[in-house]
């Protein structure tokens, strides 16, 4: 057995009083693409701090290649061992991709004086050399997110550097671009490139990965090779109990239902002549790629994007466009397509973040209710299940999952008649994509209506209907029941012409 | 977006030579995007007024635009950090008129020290660089916000100068304080030479040298500049020097102009300086704009105050009128460069 590229043991570390990090261990084996998996809290980001070498544990040892791991303060010596893509950017948007990939670095001729036309060339070829199809010139800025990404492996790359670390680098892509990552990290793997791979979605796990290490409450608990542990077994060690597979119950439709959501001819550059009807107690699924148009349809609906033509009428009267507060009021709850862009004010508290569309109901001429709002506030994270120590914890303090929650808890807060998820399970771990779908059943109990954008099948199971969007036009729609791979194909545009 | 025609999963597009080069050009284009406001404005002052378009007119407005010009410069380079000097300001009054009080004997409401003027010139820029200093201190060791920090020093030194003068205007310098402004090279002050030799040598620095590109990528993502191995605080504390020493060149070029140093030197100006800084497509966000750029904004802003003063409108509209078309430049900025000035 050869030696391991990176061997962590015994790792410990903890923050003030918070122990992040109880026993962490993790081996991994040149050449392999080794996945860290675990529920949010698991320990998986402290452990990469600390193999990343951003933070020194308070116990155990780091080892690359049977050698120690450099000094904190020598990040030369790092650079050139290990390197992590995180899910936000660490270029600077505004230089160029060359200059990214060189910053700090640049080549220079006699008297320290850039030469531009050595960095184009050589970031050229370093791009070349890792068969990354970006333009050295281009503004990183206007990179696409996977585009972005590839720059990020290939600057560590040229660092020396033959770990790289993926924070769940298919968080903010849609299938097709997931399919190209793959693809590049399987031609990457083959050059010598090993990977540590950061996922919420088991699938791809099961997809891209040789070996599995699960951690949970801040432990190591197992690792094995991916083929030896089936999605059950892995499903149980992340969560320690054995959680049911989704059972999905296919309910009655109700046809006589009256219709609450009523849209027609609805069109827009991102996507043309939709009619859409949602009865009340229904819950609608949009799939399609990233480029579909689904979002922004789900948008207009919520005032957040303005489509050109066509009418939409909520419960006979018609929903105006491009009008949040109008929208709110019409009885549109929406959860937005982006946790930390749209959804929450991380530095205002629960409290503040889950009353903020409805502040007009807790008092009068604007003033707001100190007493009603934090019993509006409790009444919400009692009802969502929201882990935390009260409405006055800043949202920042919360794990993607709890936070997702409250994202939820303010759509819910207006009692809307309609109710628009945008891709509300993104970044949440198991148990808390359980709970969160779980809000969506009884909001239909109660005769809500649900419109879900979501790239995750497991959100999309659960919808009496889901319609496909391609380049802006509906073009199926599988009723419950459905299998993945005809809605896969529906959403790639294999099925028809 | 993605493109989801049914592509080969590799074939992401290549950008063809020559879209590349039009966004280069496209990019280039930006930069220039003043110079032809520039123009109308020239044509527009040899219309309106016979004498705008003298040599003796285009110099003047050289040498009244020099002090703007440095502060500019200073304010420029940090702003590009992503951060924010108003005390600048401040210096260009203070810095100058405690070398006045080093010199001038006690008699003309000096300190009584009557250094020599070379060593009281020095002494000017040491002031400059001690005052940025303290500013970077505040705002890099102690994490103070920049913007607070340096709008509480702008009234502290303000005060200062005010307390150390008695609110009096200080004369009688030696002839060096004012040779920058009064002495010429082709008949152009010496004072517009080295602002335009200080541009032409940060403009350099800042395209061709890695510290220059240090600032831009400070300015543009924090961590991403640490993490490649920057000091990003170390090069904060040196940009804020920096900008302090060339904002007390500036107010040694503004002595030299008006011929004196009064308690209100420097007042007011700040705004001028990021209405120029602005126009000429420097981000108040950081890590965007150049030093061309920033030059054409306070062109733009040294000509429009010429023409309104060559067109004699009554003094005490000036300012209004001053102020909106500063307003009407930054919008007109806004549409011609085709990006949000955040």
């Amino acid at each position: 057995m050869s030696t391991p590229l990176v061997e962590a043991r015994g790792i410990v570390k903890r923050y003030g009083p918070t122990v992040a990090l109880a026993d962490g261990q993790l081996t991994v084996l040149p050449g392999e693409s080794h996945a860290l998996v675990g529920r949010n809290g698991a320990g998986k980001s402290t452990l990469v701090t600390v193999l990343t070498g951003l933070a020194a544990p308070d116990e155990g040892t780091v080892r690359f290649d049977g050698e120690p791991a450099p000094a904190l303060a020598d990040r030369d010596a790092w650079r050139a061992k290990v390197a992590c893509v995180y899910q936000r950017p660490t270029v600077v948007p505004e230089l160029t991709v060359a200059e990214n990939l060189f910053i700090n670095r640049q080549p220079t001729s006699r008297g320290g004086v850039i030469s531009w036309r050595r960095l184009r060339t050589e970031a050229a070829a370093l791009l070349d050399t890792w068969d990354v199809r970006v333009d050295p010139e281009a503004r990183t800025a206007d990179l696409k997110v996977e585009d972005r990404q590839m720059v990020e492996i290939a600057r560590a790359l040229s660092f020396g550097a033959r770990f790289i670390v993926l924070d769940e680098p298919t968080a903010q892509l849609d299938n097709r671009e997931i399919e190209r990552l793959f693809t590049r990290m399987r031609a990457l793997q083959e050059s010598g490139v090993t990977f540590l791979f950061i996922s919420h979605h088991l699938q791809e796990v099961y997809e891209v990965c040789q070996t599995v290490t699960v951690l949970r409450d801040a432990r190591w608990i197992t690792t094995a090779p991916v083929a030896d542990l089936p999605r059950r077994a892995l499903v149980e060690a992340m969560a320690g109990e054995s959680i049911a597979e989704l059972e999905v119950q296919l309910r009655e439709l109700d046809d006589a239902a009256p219709v609450l959501l009523e849209a027609r001819g609805l069109s827009s550059e991102s996507y043309e002549n939709v009619d859409l009807t949602v009865r009340r107690g229904e819950v609608v699924g949009l799939a399609g790629s990233s480029g579909s148009g689904k979002i922004e349809l789900a948008e207009s609906f919520t005032g957040l994007y303005t489509p050109t033509g066509g009418t939409a009428r909520l419960d006979g009267e018609k929903l105006p466009f491009g009008d949040v507060q109008a929208a709110l009021k019409a009885g549109v709850g929406c959860v937005p397509r982006d946790r930390h862009g749209q959804g929450l004010v991380f530095g205002m508290s629960i409290g503040d973040n889950a009353t903020m569309t409805v502040l007009d109901r807790l008092g009068r001429f604007g003033f707001v209710g100190t007493d009603r709002k934090r019993g509006f506030a409790t009444e919400l994270i009692d009802r969502l299940d929201i882990h935390a120590e009260g409405p006055d914890q800043p949202v920042s303090d919360l794990s993607g999952g709890n936070a997702q929650k409250v994202v939820m808890a303010r759509a819910l807060a207006s009692d809307p008649r309609l109710l628009v998820l945008i891709n509300p399970t993104a970044g949440v771990d198991v148990k808390s994509k359980e709970s969160l779908l779980a809000r969506m059943d009884s909001a239909r109990d109660d005769g809500t209506a649900v419109l879900v954008v979501s790239d995750e099948l497991d959100d999309l199971r659960r919808c009496d209907r889901v319609l496909v969007l391609f380049h802006g036009r509906v073009v199926a729609e599988h009723p419950a029941g459905w299998r993945d791979h005809e809605l896969i194909a529906s959403i790639e545009g294999v099925d028809h012409g | 977006m993605a493109d989801t025609k049914a592509a080969p999963p590799l074939a992401a597009p290549r950008a063809t030579g020559a879209a590349s080069a039009r966004t280069v050009l496209l990019r280039r284009a930006r930069e220039l995007a003043l110079v032809p406001a520039l123009l109308v404005l020239l044509v527009l002052g040899a219309i309106v007024n016979d004498s705008f378009l003298t040599e003796r007119n285009l110099i003047s407005i050289l040498g009244a635009s020099a002090a703007l010009a440095m502060v500019v410069l200073a304010e420029s380079l940090i702003l590009i950090t992503g951060k924010i000097d108003l005390s600048l300001e401040s210096v260009v009054g203070i810095a100058p008129a405690i070398g006045a009080l080093l010199v001038l004997p006690s008699a003309e409401s000096g300190w009584g020290t009557e250094w020599s003027a070379p060593l009281a010139l020095v002494a000017i820029l040491v002031v400059g660089g001690i005052i940025g200093a303290f500013n970077g201190i505040l705002v890099v060791k102690f994490k103070l916000n920049a913007f607070i920090v340096t709008l509480a020093m702008l009234i502290v030194l303000r005060g200062l100068l005010v307390g150390a003068t008695k609110g009096k205007t200080l004369f009688g310098m030696p002839d060096s304080f004012f040779t920058l402004a009064t002495s010429t090279f082709l008949s152009v002050p010496m004072s517009v030479w080295l602002a335009a030799v200080c541009f032409a040598v940060a403009g350099f620095v800042l395209k061709y040298h890695r510290v220059g590109r240090a600032l831009y990528a400070i300015g543009g993502n924090q961590e991403a500049a640490r993490a490649a191995g920057i000091r990003v605080d170390r090069m904060l504390l040196g940009v804020s020097i920096v900008a302090g020493v060339l904002a007390s060149v500036g107010g040694i070029m503004q002595t030299g102009y008006v011929g004196a140093i009064s308690a209100n030197q420097g007042n007011n100006m700040i705004f001028t300086v990021m209405a120029a800084a602005v126009i000429g497509g420097i981000s108040l966000d950081g890590g965007k704009g150049t030093m061309f750029g920033a030059l054409t904004g306070v062109l733009l802003l040294g000509v429009v105050q010429n023409l309104l003063t060559l067109a004699q409108v009554p003094s005490f509209w000036i300012q209004a009128i001053y102020g909106g078309i500063i307003l009407v430049a930054l919008m007109i900025a806004r549409v011609t460069t085709g990006r949000a000035q955040d």
